[in-house]
């Protein structure tokens, strides 16, 4: 058997050689998973439930199929240089690898908290399409990991259930909203997990976190048992350590869905057969719009750096323009809370989750809601409450949708002109715990970089660029057209690549924990 | 003393002299798709509660809605025979509000761009042909169904939910206040009624609530153009109930008027029992349901040739049937109206009247026969249509008592046994004997019996009451168990007898 620590490194064509060749069984990464988390879980925190005996079934399905797999007769000897036969394409690979998901995914049997006493308690009766295609893949779910509140945050502070930190530096926060999806990979506590994206919630966390992040365009991937934040900027995507690990998950859960009207009618992109190509003959955009006040000195200076080494590549850099970009923020702010206000009125205490009985009906509601929710979960209710109100719907919803087309259109015509934009992820790198919550504005502002993606649809990803003075990552944003995901990938990879960041482990996860 | 008032508010006018009564309905009727509207479960009416949901129609987090095709080929159908426009975008929209029925705690409904808007109906009142404009019919779902421990929830211990109803598709259709009599109002739905039935997009029954109305009234006087204060009438569960309920709240509504009194904007509900409207809730505090386009279905984009397909499937609809019947096989308009009620019942008549030339004949037992063997078993007309056999059952019969080998009356009993037991008229007739007895020895034999047990008759007849035949005649029809012919029995009747006395009493 493998080394222990190496194994929960590994990158998941590493494991899935180890497993095809009978190195490893699914049940042995499974249980050095388990460990791991057992180990440094108590420090990092990031998950909320772990499903152990699930999670060691599933394994134990997984290395049932292998044991089949190994025993074919081998119509193609030839194998693949990681030892893989070369007709395993690419969402093969995780067959037996273990994962983590977010916790407002739904998992059939397995309690989904989305991170709020609301629904502490709640266990779904059906998964969503997401985790179902992950386990008709054969990887295996861990368990469920922490986020703030309903996916509203950006530090994994606003979870109702725990306190998740940042394996890199553990007074620091992990990013939100899927900071426990980010700190799991970060820490060696899973091989990838599954976040979701409302304004950056991918994006930041795997930046903070030090692994990569893919925001994939808006209907690329089902919503279907996604707890719903703003089902127009909801998006789900993949944590994991490599560019190429997030790229094989895509791929395995991205496509048509007829249970999701907003899913897109087509096949998905494949993005693995590219990964490789490099940056050569890319035109990628710089836009002044993301590097202007506000910017971190080393953050700037690392991104810039890496895009420098993507020119030395072959990429030819562009500068465009994304004018509207100063009004995404308020923009968010407005269409968010307005479809979360609608989107959260189903959690009244009728028929599953937090029930606060009441003398009737009316105050049943307002005490189930008022002693489930969060502050900062009933601060955006409050905002889209009143934005959608009457006398005030065209002041500020309508308008909102009035200028998120004008950013949409600033894309497409960037778009027009260049094949990726590469921006910072966020302002800085990961911050102190409690140094924000006071202040959500500040916090806010942590998205302001992100968030423009989802109002456009568009696919973003985040890869880890360099290192700030104290040890903490740096991510870098490439953002593509609409099933643009070839082409950011491509350039993630090349950033992956020529950055030397890859490999890096916090020391929480591979010394002693604290 | 009750019984008397209401015969005599039966007979007043049904809305108060010297007043105009200005009525709007808004109309709910549940389309009779198999699958709900935003999911795969099924709307078969009466399962045991809870039995038909899923994640998608309990609202459960992150299930997601997706549209049903045949519920919007339904809207359509209905819009286009309500003479609609078509929108060719249409987009859903959220109608937020809190209730314990409604999972999500928003209604997917259809705000600003509904599928069909400006159509109009056309009904026929007191031998005119109104036109009531239709403002819009939009699609949207169903809520689930509450049952409270007491009569409502504000006082009841625990109330219990039923979901199966909850995604059921639903169009709602909105009039102009066009109508302007609670008997108007009843006659539009019940044409409205009969165009569901005739598209087969619902089974419009009130008792089962998939056809539901709401209805708006206010008063002015006659000439008058500005409106008066409305009230808007709910719970009205049955097509009597909507002249009713409109006709109490006409005459209180002048009442307070009359006294100087104002109209106060509420909600008022039909109490069937009472047969009074009670106030429900005040309207004074609108309630905002926060519309707002719902991000989980992509806006409809419907093109022309879709809804021009959709029109050439729309079938003759129940106006046009009935000035073709008129027409087709010389129909009083009362018979072709009745008639054309039910499409299952004039398709029916037709299939009799074309094996039947006789038109009239066929209405007649249609009308009269069809619809009480119906009634008493009671079926509805609907059931026509999967009995091809009854057509042939209902010819045979007109065919026997055309030639005179049974009696009409006999016909009648014929008719109905032949539907109830499936066995062919003629054979029934041979089987229980009930073919005329033309044979005048017979015949006469009974004459001359009835003529002896009947004295005092005999003495009227004689005395120039010539309807004293007919009793006589009746009589020989009871000694012969109805198999006499009548007509022979009337000419020996007049033989024996002799002619009536002449002289006047
Ligand atoms: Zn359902």
């Amino acid at each position: 058997m493998a080394d222990p620590s190496s194994l929960v490194f590994a990158s998941i064509r590493e494991l899935a050689g180890l497993l095809r060749r009978g190195e490893v069984t699914a049940r042995e990464l499974a249980e050095a998973h388990l460990r791991q988390i057992e180990r440094v879980d108590p420090s990092v925190g990031a998950y909320l439930t772990v499903v152990a005996d699930r999670a060691l079934a599933q394994a134990g399905a997984a290395d049932e199929q292998l044991r089949r797999l190994r025993q074919e007769p081998r119509s193609q000897t030839a194998s693949s240089p990681s030892g893989l036969q070369s007709s395993a394409g690419g969402p093969e690979l995780l067959l037996g690898i273990p994962w983590a998901c977010k916790d407002v995914l739904c998992t059939a049997g397995v309690r989904t908290t989305c991170g709020s006493k609301m629904l502490e308690q709640f266990v779904p009766p059906y998964s969503a399409t997401a985790v179902r295609r992950l386990d008709e893949r054969g990887a295996v779910m861990l368990g469920k990991v922490n986020m703030d509140e309903f996916a509203m945050g950006s530090s994994t502070e606003n979870s109702a259930l725990g306190v998740t930190r940042n394996p890199w530096d553990l007074s620091r926060v992990p990013g939100g909203s899927s900071g426990g999806s980010a700190a799991a990979v970060a820490a060696g506590e899973a091989v990838f997990s599954l976040g979701s994206d409302t304004g950056g919630s991918v994006r930041l966390p795997a930046a903070y976190c030090g692994v990569v992040g893919l925001k994939p365009t808006y209907g690329s991937v089902s919503r279907y048992g996604l707890i719903a934040f703003a089902s127009s900027l909801d998006q789900v995507g993949p944590l994991a350590r490599t560019v190429e690990d997030a790229a094989l998950v895509y791929e395995a859960i991205a496509g048509h869905d007829p249970l999701d009207s907003t899913s897109a009618p087509r096949p998905p992109e494949p993005v693995l057969r590219t990964l490789e190509e490099g940056v050569k003959g890319l035109r990628l955009g710089l836009s002044p719009d993301y590097f202007g006040e506000g910017l971190d000195g080393e953050v700037r200076e690392a991104v810039m750096g890496a895009v420098r080494r993507l020119e030395r590549e072959g990429a030819q850099i562009v500068e465009v323009r994304i004018p509207h970009l100063a009004y995404a923020l308020p923009v968010y702010y407005i269409i968010a809370p307005s479809e979360a206000s609608s989107n959260l009125a189903r959690y009244d205490g009728v028929r599953y989750g937090l029930r606060v009985p009441g003398d009737d009906i009316v105050q049943q509601f307002s005490k189930t809601r008022r002693e489930g929710f969060g502050p900062e979960v009933k601060r955006r209710i409050m905002l889209g409450t009143y934005a959608l109100s009457a006398g005030y719907y065209e002041a500020f919803y309508l308008k909102a949708q009035k200028v998120r087309t004008l950013i949409r259109r600033d894309f497409e015509a960037a778009f027009a002109r260049v094949d990726a934009l590469i921006t910072p992820v966020a302002p800085t790198v990961a911050f102190r715990m409690g140094e924000k919550v006071e202040d959500p504005l500040q916090m806010y502002l942590t998205d302001i970089y992100t968030l423009s993606v989802n109002l456009a649809g568009l696919p973003g990803v985040s890869v880890p660029c360099g290192f700030s003075s104290q040890g903490l990552p740096i991510g870098l944003q490439v953002i593509g057209p609409a099933f643009g995901e070839p082409q950011i990938l491509r350039v993630a990879r090349a950033v992956e690549e020529t950055s030397g960041v890859r490999g890096a482990r916090p020391r929480v996860a591979v010394g002693d924990a604290r | 003393m009750p019984a008397q008032a209401t015969a005599q508010a039966q007979a007043a006018p049904s809305v108060p002299p010297g007043w105009e009564a200005v009525i709007g309905l808004e109309i709910h009727v549940e389309l009779a798709t198999e699958s709900k509207i935003y999911c795969g479960c099924s709307t078969r009416f009466g399962a045991p509660p809870n039995t038909q949901v899923c994640p998608v129609c309990l609202g459960l987090p992150g299930s997601l809605p997706v549209l049903n095709e045949k519920a919007v080929e339904y809207a359509v159908r209905a819009g286009l025979a309500l003479h609609c426009r078509i929108a060719p975008y249409a987009k859903f929209d959220r109608k937020n509000y809190f209730y314990p029925d409604l999972p999500k705690a928003y209604q997917i409904s259809q705000y600003d761009l509904p599928l069909c808007r400006d159509g109009y109906l056309e009904v026929e009142v007191g031998g005119r042909t109104r036109r009531v404009g239709i403002i819009r019919v939009h699609l949207e779902e169903e809520t689930g169904k509450l049952v409270h421990s007491t009569a409502t929830i504000a006082g009841s211990r625990y109330s219990l939910v039923d979901y199966n109803r909850s995604g059921v598709p639903l169009i709602e259709i909105v009039t102009q206040p066009d109508l302007r009599t609670p008997e108007e109002a009843r006659l539009f739905l019940e044409e409205l009624r009969s165009v569901m039935q005739y598209l087969g997009v619902s089974d419009v029954k009130m008792e089962e609530g998939s056809l539901r109305c709401d209805a708006n009234i206010s008063l002015r006087r006659p000439g008058e153009t500005r409106l008066g204060t409305k009230t808007e009438v709910k719970n009205i569960n049955s097509l009597r109930a909507v002249e009713r309920a409109l006709r109490y709240e006409a005459y209180r509504q002048a009442a307070v008027l009359e006294d100087g009194g104002r109209i106060v904007q509420e909600t008022r509900g039909w109490d069937e029992a009472s047969g009074t409207t009670i106030p429900m809730r005040s309207k004074e505090t609108v309630q905002d349901y926060r519309y707002f386009p719902e991000p989980d279905i992509p806006p409809l984009a419907l093109d022309e040739a879709y809804v021009e397909r959709v029109r050439q499937s729309l079938p003759e609809l129940p106006a046009a049937r009935r000035r073709r019947l008129m027409e087709q096989w010389q129909l009083p308009a009362y018979d072709a109206w009745v008639i054309c009620q039910h499409p299952a019942l004039a398709g029916f008549f037709e299939q009799a009247a074309s094996r039947w030339k006789d038109g009239k004949t066929v209405s007649n037992w249609v009308m009269g026969e069809v619809l009480r063997i119906l009634g008493a078993s009671g079926e509805e007309p609907g059931v026509l249509a999967g009995r091809p056999e009854w057509v042939e059952h209902l010819v045979e019969v007109l065919r026997l008592v055309s030639a005179g080998r049974i009696s009409a009356n006999v016909g009648k009993e014929v008719l109905e046994e032949s539907f109830k037991s499936g066995r062919a008229p003629e054979e029934i007739v041979r089987a229980r004997g009930l073919e005329q007895v033309g044979d005048e020895a017979q015949l006469l034999a009974w004459v001359r019996q009835a003529i002896e047990a009947n004295p005092d008759a005999v003495a009227s007849y004689r005395a120039g009451k010539a309807q004293a035949a007919g009793f006589l005649v009746g009589q020989v029809m009871k000694l012969s168990k109805g198999k006499a012919n009548p007509k022979t029995v009337g000419e020996l009747m007049r033989r024996e007898l002799g002619e009536p006395g002449t002289s006047s009493s």
